[in-house]
Order: C-alpha cells, then structure tokens, then sequence
C-alpha cells in the first residue's frame, strides 16, 4: 500500500492555501483533513516510514493504536478547526494552522527522538504566528514570551535526548522513564509543553491573546502532542500521579477569579490536562486508556467552548465577563452550543466528558490513590463550576449587557454543531470510542454507582452554585479586571483562609520583590554592557582596540611559556 | 587543462580585475566580474571532484618544485573552502549590478567591481595556497581590497569604519607575517608540508611557541574572534549591500581557515591541542561571543548592524568548534563555516534589497514591509530560521554537530550552553520578523514593492540551498567530516 507520511498532505496542502485565494482556497483546505485522514485510513496497522538522515535511520511514521487514535483526533480537530475559521481572510493565519496541524501530526507519529524534535521545534514557530496574527501590542508581547518558552522547551527536549541517545546508542522513541539526567531534561521539555504546573505560564498568557480562530486550534494540539509524548515515553511514572492531580486542582483557584472568560477557559484546560497526566501517571491499562480518551473528548468540548467563546468575542469584541451577559437573545445557537460543551466538561451523563474522566477516577481508586481521587473529585466540581456555569451563564445569561449583535456567522454554527454533535455521540455511545482505545476496554461508564455520584455531585453544585445568586453572595454585576468572585470565594470557603491570606500575600510580595528587584538590577546590567551605548556596543577608539590586541598577544604568550 | 586548474583559479579574477580596471565602464566592468565570478565554481567544482577521488592535487606555480616553489595545494578541506567562495561569488554578481549602481557613485562602479575581484583573488588565493608567506601576500591582497570596498559605503561612517579596520587589519597582518617569519628562522622552509615535517625534527621551542601566539592572535583579529571583534560591526553596517554580504560569507571564513590549517596541520595537534590549553581559550571566547554578541544585537537599531553582531556570535560556535577539537566538533565548526556563510549572505542580501527599495535599515523603518515585500520578507524568515537552528535549516546540522563533539568530549554543560544561546538568536530574529510582519506600514516602507527578480532570485537560491543544506548533508557534513579528518591526521 503505497501512502503518504500524514504531516507531507499538510505541508503540501499548506503550500497551495499560500499561493490560491477564494473559493478555490477554502476547498482546499476542507479537502486537506478529509485527505489526510483517509491516507490514515489506507495506512496498514503497524506501518513504519524510514528515512535515513545524516548518520542515522529516522522513523518518520510509527502507526501503532495510540498514534492512530491521536493521528484521528488531530485530522478531526483540523476539519473543526478550518470550517469554523472559514470566513478568516488572512493567508497568515490559514497557512500557519495548516502547518501547526501538520506539525502535531509529525510529532504523534514521530518514531525516534530527533523526528520529535523536528516536530516539536516547528509546532512552536507555527503556532506563534496564530498569537501574533491578532495584531495587538498585546499579543505581539505574549507571542514573543511565547515563543522563547515553546523554543526553550525545545531545546531543553534536544540536550536530553542527545544525552539519551549518547547513552543508550539508541535513537528509538519508546519508553524512557525517570532515571537519569537524560529523562528528567525530556521529561521537564514535555512538561513545558503539557503546562506543568509553575511551567505553565505561557499558556494562559498566550492562549487569550490569539485570535478567536487561533485559539480554537492552539487549544487542540500543543498539549495533546505533549500528552501523548508522556503516554508513550512516560506511562506508569508516580510522580505524574501528583503532577496531574495538582494541575488538576489549582487552576481551578484561578479559573474563578479570573474575568478574561478565553482566561478561564485556558485555565480549564490545564485542569483537564490534569486529569489526562493523573491517568498516564497511574499507568495501568484503564487509565491509560481514561487519559487518551479524555485527550480525544477533551479537544472536542474544550475546542467547542472556544469556538463559542471565539465566536462571541468575533460578533461583540469583548471578551470580560463583567461586559458581556444577556446574549442568549441575540445568539441562540451559539447558546445552545456552549450548554452542550459545558455539560460536556462537566462530565455529565450522557455528554463526552462523563465516559472518560470517570475511567481515570475508577483507576486512581482501584490503584489506591484515595487522596488523589477526592482531588480530582474536587476538581470535577470545581470544573463544574468556572466551566460548566460561569461560561455560559456570565456570557449568556446573568444581567443583560444591552448588547444586541447578529449570530455568529454560518460557517462557526456548523463547526460548533458538528463539534456537538460528536461531544452527544461520544456520551451516549462511547463504545466506538473505546474500540479505538491503545488498550482492550472492559470498562462500564453507565453503572448505577458511576451515575449516581456524578449526578449528586453536579446536582449540589449547582445547588451551591444558585443558593449563592439567591442569597446574594454571588455579586450581581461584576465590574473591574480580577473581580469580585475571589472575595466571595474566599468568604465562603473559609475564614481562616482570608485571615491567613494576607500574611500569605505579603510573603509572596517580599519573595516576589526581591525576585523582581534582582531581576531589574539583572537586565539593567546587561543593558548597560550591551545596549546600544554600552561598551560592546559603542565603536571603540582605533587605539583601545590596538591596546586589546597587545593584551590578548601577550595573554597568549604568557599562557603558553607558563604551561609549557 | 585540467592539470592547470589551480592556477586558472586565481590568475582569472587577478586579469578580471585589471580588465574591469581598464574597460572603466559599470555595465562592462560588471560583466567581466559576472563572467569570472560564473567560471570561479566550475573550477573549485572539477578540482574539488579531484580531490575527492584521487586525494590532494599539489599544483608547482611556475614549474619551480615545492618546498623551493610556491605550491598550491588542494585537499578536502582547502577544496571545500574554494567552492564555498566561488559560490558565492557566483551567486552574488547577478545580485550586484543593480545593489551597486543605487548604492555607489557611478565613476567609482568600475573600481568597485576591480575590488570585489582582487579581494575575490586574495580569498581563494589563501585557500589554495601551500606557501605561508604567499599566504601573507593574499591575505593583504584581500584585506586592501575590503577597505577600499568598505570605504565605497554612501555612508560617511564608512570612511572610519574603513580606517579602523585598516589600522586593525594591518596589525593582525603584521601579527600573522611576524610569526611565519618566527617559523621560517626556525625551520628554514615556509611550505606549509616542509615546515610541518621540520617543526617535528625541531621540537617545541619559545620562538615557535611565540610565533603560534603571534599566529593565533593575528588570525584571530581577522577572524573577528571576541574580543577582537571590534572593527567588525561597523565595516559590515557601513559597507556596500554586495560587499557586506560577500564579506561576511566569505573574509572571515578564510581566516578561520588559515586558522585551522596552522593549527592542526603545522603546529599539530600535539602541540598545539595536547600541551597547551588553547582548546579552552577557544571555548571561552567563543562562549563570550555568543552571548555577549548575541546580547548586543537583541539591542540594535540598526538590523545590517545587528547582523553584524550575530556574525560574531556565529563565528563563535565556528571557534567552538576548534575549541572542542574532537572529529565531531570539527566537523561542526567546518559546516557551520559553510552553513553560515550561507544564510548570513541570504540575509544580508535581503537587507540589500530593502535598501534598495525604501533606502533604509533601522527597524523603524521596516516595520509593516513582510506585506509590501513578501517573497522578501519570507526570505528573511527562512534564513532567520536557519540562524536560530530549526531543524530542517541548514543551521540545525551544524548546531547538531556541535554539540555531538561536546558530548563526546563528555562537555555536556556545553551543549546546555550551546542550547541557550540560541534562544538569544530567537528574540533578535523574532524581533525583526515581528516588526517587518505584523507591525503596521512605516512612512519609508510605503515606497517598497517587491525586490526586483535579478536581486531576488540569487536570493533565494541562497534561501532554497539553507533548506536543502538541511535535509540533505551528505556535501557538506560529508565533506566538513573528511576536511575534518584530514585536519586531525596532519600533513605528514
């Protein structure tokens, strides 16, 4: 079977979309997903392209079950991702997403470390110009930050794996685990990109600043290529087991006082990412596949609620959940939509989210986290309620915003649809899902126990969350930037927590100051040697620099009489 | 014919350039460097294939018989490094004659063109030659030829640029004659193969430990090695489009060969590597260069004069690789002499073309000019990309090389450092994409189009040959790693 190495359909699709306009150009970039994804199809199982590259035989295409199953969610989120930008006009954008697509493809399916590299290097200069193409000082900033973390990374992934490979002889992409300098610099590059946390800054920073169209493609493929590089290079790692369950947990803390409703988003996606870590950390055969198809329903839903979000933010220009509201008049659809999604995130019966997160859950039971369980118990409701209500209900619903605006446009409701469509699909009829899973599937997501505790938990939630609207706790409007959810939050969860806060804040403030005086003396340093006028920079005197060479001639003769 | 390659290869640019001094005509003068320059990579090709077949070729120049005789010797690496120029000299002539005639006064084209070609002469002449006082002779040959060059810049700065390089060229020449001088009171011979043979018998002395010094600090002023580098970001921002890009692809990479050839092949890894600690000076300033350049170009208006700046960085990870000293890091340093050659004579062509559109290159000025000049501006990115090292530009093998001689020498922190420092090169290229796309139109740039095709399509070339250098390296990583072996195995 002659096919091709599924990134090379992008590329080259990429290439025309540069160099046609119009009509003839959205077709081909429709036709680039559906292409891509059949050449998948006519791939045999086990099929592997080699390719040698100076010294070395590279693996460029590995297909085994869970590069395929990615490889699919890669051509699906593609395919969502291109109707809903359809009406975009800006070749920039349109070429550098093709290119992103076609990088993560690269990278899934990226059998030996420098393949990997390759990829990962060129999903982060790809995927800048999604950010950049917003044309705001803004953006223009976060785009920059980052890039240089996203190249860090990359660079950081090519020292470990040339110690890796300098040490095992071996170029081979398989499973590494945490056991000498080699894995833990790969495994600190990986978790750059899967938004560790405390490395995780970039992409909430990031992720707000792209483009509406932008970010509903950023959102499905950097940290799922780092999820499956975990899966594969790292399954059954303890230390993941903790990493995901705080990653699971502290966005959460931020999610709800944040007021960018794309911030919020970002930040739920890296507690979704939480959940997918916790199941690669645990290893075994369910929650590996718990975490590979949360991956899979975690682009769908995630990608829907930024759509949504892409698409109010495209018809009003705002983005704040103290600016928006009442939009359900003006945007039923869209509406309709967001609920699908939220209740999706939400994991509720019957919706994508439900089938998969609750495997991860059962398997951190079953190997005996209980801790981590309730942690991601927490963590559920928590999701609940910055995902599942704050969304819909402060762009939707709350007070009316006065502001009246169209639809979202055509293409954006079909993609939406079709995303919503599949979020259903994947809730109510998971088995064709789990057919496709790495590992055999004898798992029941609909038993009594399942449903029964997930209802109560969303059911008191919300309880919790209307009690709080009614009595009055939950602020009626929310002005300003960082609003006053955080207060009520604190408020309601603990005193001792707000009376401790303060004393918290100030020794972060000390810690911070001085951190940030450091820093400012730092660059003010490097600024004053290397700036414009600073002394590498100033053209020197012909005599000075005649007085270096002397110096250096001399240095030179000294060293060698004395070391000979 | 073919037995007389050698030495067609310097005698034509030298009867170019009298030509093109004679003719006194732009268009023709133009035209007599185009023709020379087109012939130059025929030859280094042929002699080149040679080479690889059948070993070095040993040319007499006139009959006389070396060691007596100046001989011009071919071998992998010298070879290499004659292709290298006469590509890109080839390469660079279309491109000229529009750059040229915006940038220079039309009485003093022709003269410009008799420069470029002498200096194109003194280059290769330092390639091919055995013969270290020939050396000498084309070294200043060459360097004459860059000040006059230089000082051709529309900029008054040109002209102390010019006389500061001048004055530190001069040293650096006088430096480098001193200590072949040094040599030849000690050995009584100046073929590079005789005196190699000799120095054995002699031995280490303090008068041959004092002309490798010599030597050494002598090339490295040419070579722009931090902290040597001074006269080097001012000749390449006020200097002419064409010049800076020929320069800077080609005057330094011959030092750094000249450099590597005494080094290893007279001197000998035994002296030189083995007992003194010149490997770590190396690496020491080559680390200097790439932050402490890099650093300083992040902060430049100028985009030719932060170029320049990156040039030195760049030639920091050449000497790295001299510094590492281990077949791998050899062969990184030598690739990355071509590789870089390569993308920085793209770029600096690129800016050529911007200034021969809106007639500037501060960065204000450029901004919002990716969507006046795409194909350009694309070019810049790609280039840019290669500087970075992504993989897939030729920028990545060498960096790759680099670092596999790190580890081999058990440096890993090195290669850390290595890393890093090319997240400097990410903000200083980043910065000029971000400007040139996405900022809006400046008042300059609305007088920009498109590079017209004669300047463009040398351009790209150069642009296409940084990808294909990165896929495929069997020419130059497999040459570089001959070159390479040739160099740690000695003349003898």
């Amino acid at each position: 079977m002659t096919s091709l190495a599924p990134f090379v359909i992008f590329f080259v699709g990429a290439a025309l979309v540069a160099v046609t306009q119009g009509v003839l150009r959205s077709v081909i970039l429709l036709t680039i997903p559906i292409v891509g994804a059949w050449n998948l199809y006519a791939m045999a199982d086990g099929t592997t392209t080699v390719v040698n590259l100076f010294d070395y035989e590279l693996t460029i295409v590995r297909l085994d079950r869970l590069s395929l199953l990615f490889g699919y969610l890669f051509h699906l989120a593609t395919l969502i991702g291109v109707i809903y930008a359809l009406h975009v006009k800006d070749r920039v954008q349109q070429v550098s997403s093709i290119i992103y697509a076609g990088s993560a493809l690269g990278a899934v399916f990226a059998g030996d470390l420098i393949t990997l590299f390759a990829f990962w290097e060129l999903l982060a200069v790809s995927s800048v110009f999604l950010i950049l193409a917003r044309r705001t000082e803004r953006s223009m900033r976060a785009g920059m930050r980052y890039l240089i973390i996203q190249v860090l990374s990359g660079v950081i992934l090519l020292t470990g794996a040339l110690i890796h490979i300098h040490q095992t002889g071996s170029i081979a992409f398989d499973y590494i685990g945490l056991t000498g300098l080699a894995s833990w610099l790969i495994f600190i590059a990986f978790g750059i990109k899967c938004a560790f946390p405390f490395l995780h800054n970039w992409l909430t920073d990031a992720y707000p600043e792209a483009t509406p169209t932008g970010t509903v493609f950023l959102s499905a493929f950097t940290t799922k290529v780092a999820v499956y590089a975990l899966a594969r290079a790292y399954p059954g790692t303890e230390l993941l087991v903790y990493i995901g369950g705080a990653m699971a947990m502290f966005p959460i803390f931020f999610a709800v006082i944040e007021n960018d409703l794309r911030r919020v988003l970002a930040y739920s996606l890296i507690n979704q990412v939480g959940f997918m870590v916790c199941g690669i950390g645990i290893g075994t055969a369910l929650a590996i596949n718990g975490a590979v198809s949360h991956a899979f329903n975690d682009v769908v839903f995630k990608g829907l609620l930024f759509m949504t979000m892409g698409a109010v933010l495209h018809r009003t220009g705002k983005m704040n959940g103290s600016e928006l509201g009442g939009l359900y008049r003006s945007m039923p659809w869209t509406t309709g939509f967001c609920i699908v999604g939220a209740a999706s995130i939400s994991a509720f019966p019957l919706f994508s989210g439900f089938v998969s997160k609750s495997m991860v859950m059962v398997a951190a039971l079953e190997e005996g986290h209980p801790i981590i369980w309730l942690a991601l118990l927490f963590a559920s409701a928590g999701v609940f309620h910055h995902a599942g209500i704050k969304i819909p209900f402060f762009a939707f619903f709350a007070h009316d915003s006065g502001i009246r605006c169209k639809e979202a446009p055509r293409n954006m409701l079909l993609a939406m649809a079709l995303a919503a469509v599949i979020c259903i699909f994947n809730g109510s009829y998971p088995w064709v899902l789990y057919s496709m899973l790495p590992m055999p599937v004898e798992y029941a997501p609909y038993t009594i126990s399942h449903v029964l505790t997930q209802s109560q938990l969303l059911f008191f939630s919300a309880l919790a969350f209307c009690w709080l609207k009614l009595a009055g706790i939950y602020p009626p409007e929310l002005p300003g930037v960082n609003i006053d959810v955080e207060w009520s939050y604190r408020k309601l969860v603990s005193s001792i927590f707000a009376r401790l806060a303060p004393l918290g804040i100030a020794a972060h403030r000390s810690v911070f100051d001085r951190w940030r005086r450091w820093l400012d003396q730092f660059f003010t340093q490097i600024y004053r040697h290397h700036g414009p006028y600073g002394i590498l920079a100033r053209t020197w005197r012909t005599g000075s620099m005649a007085m270096w060479t002397a110096i250096l001639l001399a240095t030179y003769l000294l060293v060698y009489y004395l070391s000979h | 014919m073919n037995s007389q390659l050698p030495a067609l290869q310097i005698v034509l640019p030298l009867l170019g350039a009298v030509l093109c001094a004679v003719l006194r005509k732009g268009n023709l003068a133009w035209g007599v460097a185009l023709v020379t320059s087109l012939a130059m990579p025929v030859i280094s090709g042929l002699m080149l294939q040679d080479v690889l077949a059948s070993g070095p070729i040993s040319y007499a120049m006139g009959g006389w018989a070396p060691p007596f005789g100046i001989e011009y010797r071919v071998d992998a690496a010298s070879g290499f490094l004659l292709l290298l120029i006469s590509l890109i000299g080839a390469v660079i002539m279309p491109y000229a004659r529009l750059s040229i005639a915006a940038e220079i006064a039309e009485q003093d084209v022709p003269w410009f063109y008799t420069m470029y070609l002498l200096c194109l002469a003194g280059l290769l002449g330092i390639a091919i030659t055995g013969d270290a006082f020939n050396a000498f002779v084309f070294l200043e040959i060459s360097s004459l030829s860059t000040y006059a060059m230089i000082a051709m810049g529309k900029d008054r700065r040109a002209l102390l640029a010019s006389y500061q390089y001048l004055i530190m060229g001069t040293i650096g020449a006088t430096f480098f004659v001193a200590g072949v001088g040094l040599l030849y009171s000690m050995t009584g011979s100046l073929n590079f193969v005789d005196v190699a043979d000799r120095l054995a018998e002699v031995g280490t002395s303090r008068p041959i430990l004092a002309a490798l010094g010599l030597i050494t600090v002598g090339m490295s002023l040419k070579l722009a090695l931090f902290p040597l580098h001074v006269w080097l970001p001012n000749a390449y921002a006020f200097a002419p489009s064409v010049a800076t890009a020929f320069l800077a692809a080609t005057a330094t990479k011959v030092a750094v060969y000249l450099m590597l050839r005494f080094m290893f092949s007279i001197f000998g890894v035994s002296t030189t590597l083995a007992n003194l600690p010149i490997g770590e000076i190396f690496v020491t300033l080559a680390l200097a260069a790439m932050f402490g350049a890099s650093i300083v170009a992040i902060f430049q208006e100028n985009v030719k004069r932060m170029l320049a700046y990156s040039s030195v960085a760049q030639i920091g990870y050449i000497t790295l690789g001299i510094g590492i000293a281990n077949q791998a890091g050899l062969t990184g340093g030598i690739v990355h002499l071509f590789n870089h050659a390569i993308m920085k004579a793209a770029l600096f062509m690129v800016l050529g073309a911007v200034v021969y559109r809106i007639g500037s290159v501060k960065i204000d000025a450029l901004a919002g000019i990716g969507r006046r000049m795409p194909i350009t501006m694309g070019a810049f990115v790609i280039a840019g990309l290669s500087i970075i090292g992504t993989p897939g530009t030729a920028g990545f093998i060498s960096k790759w090389y680099l670092a596999v001689g790190a580890f081999e020498k058990g440096w890993w922190w090195l290669v850390f450092l290595l890393v890093t420092s090319s997240l400097l090169s990410v903000i200083y290229i980043g910065r000029v994409i971000e400007v040139t796309w996405f900022r809006p139109l400046s008042k300059e740039g609305e007088k920009a189009s498109e590079t017209p095709l004669s300047m463009l399509i040398p351009t790209l070339i150069l642009v296409a040959a940084t990808i294909y250098f990165g896929i495929d390296t069997s020419l130059t990583a497999g040459i570089a790693s001959k070159a390479a072996d040739a160099l740690l195995a000695g003349l003898r």
